[in-house]
């Protein structure tokens, strides 16, 4: 898991002294972009630290295997698939949310399934879809995508 | 020049508000929290150890990540997404729907525009969906925080896994709408 820190770490200084060699004014302007984000990202980010934190201690693990894990079957994937799809929040911010379900006895098909429909389906951005690209395309996206998020969740479920 | 100057500075007032407005979300459930353990302090260490723990892990990468993003959101214009991805055909389609969906950042909504400019400009369906999709989940900064909290088997069989769909749901996709289109022209 270190390495990953690392990894991620080292990109940024190299992509970071890369732009600032080919254009100052670019890069200032990134950094000014990525300060906006982190401000806006950060509450969103703490709030869903103290939800795992609670979340962790007053939850037990059983409670949460009922519903996504080896006994939950199809309905939990379901289900939880569909609550990825409804849901606004951005996919940084789900993965320590995810790490925790799995600790805590979530298997691991649920957990993808969230994962995957939370970014590629998007409810909330049905209107905006479908005033840019059209009603047939966006509907055809987004239940496509639907099915595709629960059978990767299902071969992740089983390969792994 | 005056209109667009209020415009801007009109988004800029909404989407402060919404910062402020997370931020006062956040406080309440800090509160809910605490007194949520104070009722029960037999559960407070836990969970404060683990919130800690997750904590640090994600300060750890959230700079780097948004450094990252800002980066490419900046280097990267869309006009240069338009430009390549516009006339690309064949098999490089897919792989270069991908590669810049992959790399500019930003939530999905930026991404329905520039998919709609690039159908406008004659770029094949399958692509764009290939595109958009790879926006909304290939994205690079994202993909490294997954393999941070998830680890590299989770991560990497779940970017193969999608990646090989997409470009299926793409391909898929433009034969239903393509299919369609042609009945459209039959009616008229």
């Amino acid at each position: 898991m270190k390495s990953a820190v690392i990894l991620i770490n080292a990109l940024a200084v190299v992509f970071l002294v890369f732009a600032f060699f080919k254009d100052r004014e670019k890069t200032r302007r990134s950094i000014i972009v990525a300060a906006r984000s982190f401000l806006r990202i950060l509450p969103l980010v703490l709030m869903i630290i103290v939800i795992v934190g609670l979340f962790s201690s007053f939850i037990p693990p059983s409670e949460i295997m009922k519903f996504i894990g080896a006994q939950a079957g199809w309905s939990g994937i379901l289900a939880i698939a569909a609550l990825g799809a409804v849901l606004h929040i951005p996919a940084l911010v789900s993965y320590p949310l995810a790490a925790a379900l799995l600790q805590s006895g979530a298997t691991i098909a649920p957990v993808a399934a969230f994962i995957t429909t939370l970014t590629m389906v998007g409810i909330i951005t049905l209107p905006l879809e479908i005033k840019e690209l059209g009603i047939k395309l966006t509907i055809l996206r987004n239940s496509l995508s639907f099915i595709l998020a629960v059978t990767i969740a299902l071969i992740m479920g089983m390969i792994l | 020049m005056n209109i667009q100057n209020m415009e801007k500075t009109r988004k800029q007032n909404s989407s402060s508000i919404k910062i402020f407005r997370d931020y006062l979300i956040f406080g309440a459930a800090l509160a809910a929290g605490g007194v949520l353990l104070l009722i029960f302090p037999d559960k407070k260490e836990a969970a404060v150890t683990t919130a800690w723990s997750y904590m640090r892990e994600m300060m750890a990468v959230l700079p780097a990540v948004m450094i990252i993003m800002g980066l490419f959101s900046v280097f990267i214009s869309k006009e240069q997404v338009v430009k390549y991805l516009g006339k690309a055909s064949g098999v490089k389609g897919p792989l270069l729907a991908i590669f810049f969906g992959a790399l500019p950042t930003g939530p999905l909504y930026i991404a329905f525009p520039l998919a709609s400019a690039l159908i406008k400009k004659g770029a094949r369906i399958s692509n764009v969906v290939v595109f958009i999709s790879a926006w909304a989940c290939i994205k690079i900064p994202q993909e490294l925080v997954e393999l941070q909290f998830l680890g590299f088997k989770f991560m990497g069989t779940r970017l193969l896994l999608t990646i090989f769909f997409v470009i299926l749901m793409g391909l898929l996709i433009e034969q239903l709408a393509f299919q369609k289109k042609q009945k459209q022209v039959h009616t008229r």
